[in-house]
């Protein structure tokens, strides 16, 4: 099976999206002519022209805006935003129009978009290249929030999403773009090419949205994680020898709870990862599900190791980053309790 | 250099204030029929000055003149006077209804109803309007029905919208008006996304992008028009000046730009300006915006300057911010008013007709919200059922909300 990265992963996605159907198009600052400053949409105007895939003006909330009115349309728009970080001007749009139009309308009118957003950290990014906003998605109803953790994933997860009825964020951790990431800055990265889960099967498959994966069958402890944390979470179980189940959610809502709470009833703890700021964070709300349908088999609290409550910095950015020595120390803390 | 002095802080006023006697006497109004009616192709450079003027066609002798004139029929124009004075009416009705406590909030849209009303007849089937709140003319002039709107406007058990929706944010694919939201500006920029699509597919049909004079101050307003402008999309850009965003005069939004069809010109959108109150004059530059548009020539920019004569809304006490009297005082007078006038010059109407067919609308009216009525009102009577309230979020329940439906009961 070929290999792919996560940026070829999801530039196949949406080539085999808009090979099969006409009404997908792709658009955003930077994906037309030039491919897209990451390179995920290279090639695509060169194949399906301009009318399917092309160059927007800097404007967030006119790519939204208008990608919500395609799709009212009966167009299939998969837009970007260059960074999750450079959302906000279209929030207006996300959460009050695509959000809400289905339901405000009672299906006269639907918002079968695709908002395609780099996400997270660990790439010495700042403030505005390395946030992860997921919350503020998983928080709106009417929206579905999806974070996939590697190109097979990725590509599958994509079709899915383009496919999806309903409007779907999709965040796409900049980190693991070239190679999958475990926090440790000082090694050298390994390639997808050398990762069995960089295997990325030609032509169309689907990974359902609302279905997470367990990465790691363990008994000891339950790791919730998606993204980059994933694999911080894999390191951390290695060097601390702990048997733990480290499940990769994939999409965060719909939210694959069943697979969550039989793995918590199996292993009485559980330790939340995630790289977003702790406070209101997507993981005080899996920590309240864990605690409300778990309790009775908890024999530990819930840990969260997350961001610090604080913006995101550039030259503390391993201080700031949660590595495996801080998701480490949960898990023995979590044992040990 | 001269030492400057201390800066001082700019914020604009209107002229008049309560208890002030109202004068729009600064308000240049051309004459009927004086501003030239250019060829759909032209230059957007050398018709600038069209969006410093006001394209009139009735004059105050109630005749059609110059070169935008002779486009309906008296029997359209009878057809036109009907809509907007059922538009009135309905509107009437409604407000009393809400303060008798039937439904929650009203809008209406006395003065403005030639905007609505005139513009549906330029559009053709197929095309979509991305309205605001204040252009229920689109729904009456399309033949939409009038329970349909009260059930919405009762949040009642026939209610289209299932009770999720505020009074008056209607939706009808149908009738091209797309579901109203209650964030300002924000169906501009996907008018301009949904015209776009329209071009992409390589269809004949175009958008009507809807937006009121204070929300042109959104930013949505000004992604639209650089959407418009780059992708040439066919959309038409619509700017109802009705002098009032609630209690804020026109110049807060407009600064100092002079008119709002002048904003179009700095993206190269040709822009028109428009005496609101005629239902000729709108109905004229309607169809040339959209001939324009289905011509694929692109986007065109068009104020209408209005006056709201009503409250912003039922929640609304206009009194507090301007004279009581300002819409008697309004030059553009109204429109009703004027295209029976004309009706009546041309000798196709009277003064008896018109309180004839006054009196019609108003039974037919009332007969509607009978009707609506028997399918229950906001606080009696029948309403939608609570699992409504769950439906919809997504095409297809996921768990959690499912969990959430039984946690209700329902």
């Amino acid at each position: 099976m070929p290999r792919r990265t996560m940026i070829e992963a999801i530039r196949d996605a949406m080539d085999v999206s808009m090979e099969r159907d006409d009404k997908v198009v792709v658009f955003g600052e930077d994906v037309g002519f030039f491919g897209g400053v990451f390179r995920c949409t290279q090639g695509l105007q060169a194949k399906y022209g301009k009318s399917r895939c092309f160059d927007a003006p800097i404007s967030e909330s006119g790519i939204v805006g208008s990608a919500i009115g395609m799709a009212a349309y009966g167009l299939k728009p998969c837009v970007e935003i260059q960074f999750a970080d450079y959302m906000y001007p279209a929030y207006d749009q996300l959460t009050q129009e695509a959000a809400r139009l289905r339901y405000r309308s009672n299906g006269d009118f639907t918002c079968p978009i695709v908002v395609r957003m780099p996400t997270g950290g660990g790439i010495f990014g700042g403030q505005t290249h390395s946030q992860s906003p997921e919350a503020l998605f998983t928080h709106v109803s009417g929206l579905k929030t999806v974070v996939p953790s590697n190109p097979h994933d990725a590509k599958g997860l994509l079709i899915a999403a383009i496919e999806d009825p309903d409007p779907v964020i999709f965040l796409e951790p900049k980190r693991l773009y070239n190679g999958p990431f475990d926090g440790h800055h000082d090694r050298p990265v390994t390639p997808w090419s050398k990762h069995e889960l960089g295997e990325v099967a030609d032509g169309h498959y689907t990974v359902p949205l609302g279905k997470a994966a367990i990465r790691r069958a363990g008994a000891a402890v339950t790791v919730l994680a998606y993204g980059t944390m994933v694999y911080v979470a894999q390191a951390a179980a290695a060097e601390t020898g702990i048997d733990a189940e480290i499940i990769d959610l994939r999409t965060l809502l719909p939210l694959d709870l069943d697979t969550i709470v039989a793995s918590v009833e199996k292993t009485g703890r559980c330790v939340i990862v995630h790289e977003a700021t702790l406070t209101s964070g997507f993981g005080a709300e899996l920590s309240a599900l864990v605690q409300e349908n778990c309790f009775y088999h908890l024999e530990a609290p819930v840990a969260r190791v997350a961001g610090w409550d604080t913006p995101y910095p550039h030259a503390q950015e391993w201080d700031y980053f949660p590595g495996p020595a801080r998701v480490g120390r949960a898990l023995i803390e979590t044992l040990e309790a | 250099m001269a030492d400057a002095g201390m800066l001082r802080f700019h914020v604009p006023e209107p002229e008049v204030r309560p208890g002030g006697t109202p004068d729009f006497s600064n308000v240049p109004i051309p004459k009927a029929g004086s501003v030239p009616r250019p060829e759909i192709d032209v230059d957007p450079r050398s018709i600038r000055d069209m969006a410093f003027s006001i394209i009139r066609v009735l004059n105050r002798n109630g005749e059609a003149v110059g070169p935008w004139a002779g486009l309906l029929s008296s029997d359209e124009l009878l057809e036109g006077l009907r809509h907007m004075m059922t538009l009135r009416t309905f509107d009437a009705r409604m407000q009393m209804a809400q303060r008798q406590g039937k439904t929650s909030f009203y809008m209406q849209h006395l003065g403005e109803e030639a905007v609505s009303c005139a513009f549906r007849k330029a559009l053709a089937p197929g095309d979509m309007n991305f309205p605001t709140y204040r252009q229920a003319g689109l729904l009456i002039a399309d033949g939409y029905p009038m329970v349909t709107m009260m059930n919405q406007i009762y949040s009642n058990e026939a209610d289209p919208l299932k009770g999720r929706q505020l009074p008056i944010m209607y939706s009808s694919k149908e009738h091209g008006f797309f579901s109203i939201s209650g964030n300002l500006a924000t169906q501009y920029i996907q008018a301009v996304g949904w015209a776009m699509a329209s071009a992409i597919s390589n269809d004949s049909r175009i958008a009507a992008a809807w937006i009121g004079d204070g929300s042109t101050a959104e930013s949505d307003f000004h992604s639209a028009l650089v959407f418009a402008s780059t992708y040439k999309a066919p959309v038409i850009l619509n700017v109802v000046n009705n002098q009032w965003a609630i209690s804020t005069f026109q110049g807060i939004a407009r600064g100092g730009s002079g008119t709002f069809a002048a904003r179009g010109l700095g993206f190269g959108i040709p822009s028109l300006r428009v005496d609101g109150n005629d239902y000729l004059a709108v109905h004229a530059v309607a169809k040339w915006a959209a001939t324009r548009a289905r011509s694929n020539l692109g986007p065109t920019l068009v104020e209408y300057v209005t006056y709201r004569a009503g409250a912003h809304s039922s929640s609304d006490d206009p009194s507090a911010y301007r004279p009581k009297t300002e819409s008697d005082a309004w030059p553009l007078g109204d429109p009703v008013v004027r295209l029976k006038n004309h009706l009546i010059k041309l000798g196709v109407w009277s003064d008896e007709r018109h309180a004839q067919a006054e009196a019609e609308i108003l039974d037919t009216v009332i007969a509607a919200q009978k009707e609506a009525e028997s399918h229950g009102t906001l606080h009696a009577g029948g309403k939608p059922s609570t699992r409504e309230m769950f439906e919809g979020v997504f095409a297809e329940m996921p768990p959690h909300l499912r969990r959430q439906r039984q946690q209700a009961g329902v």
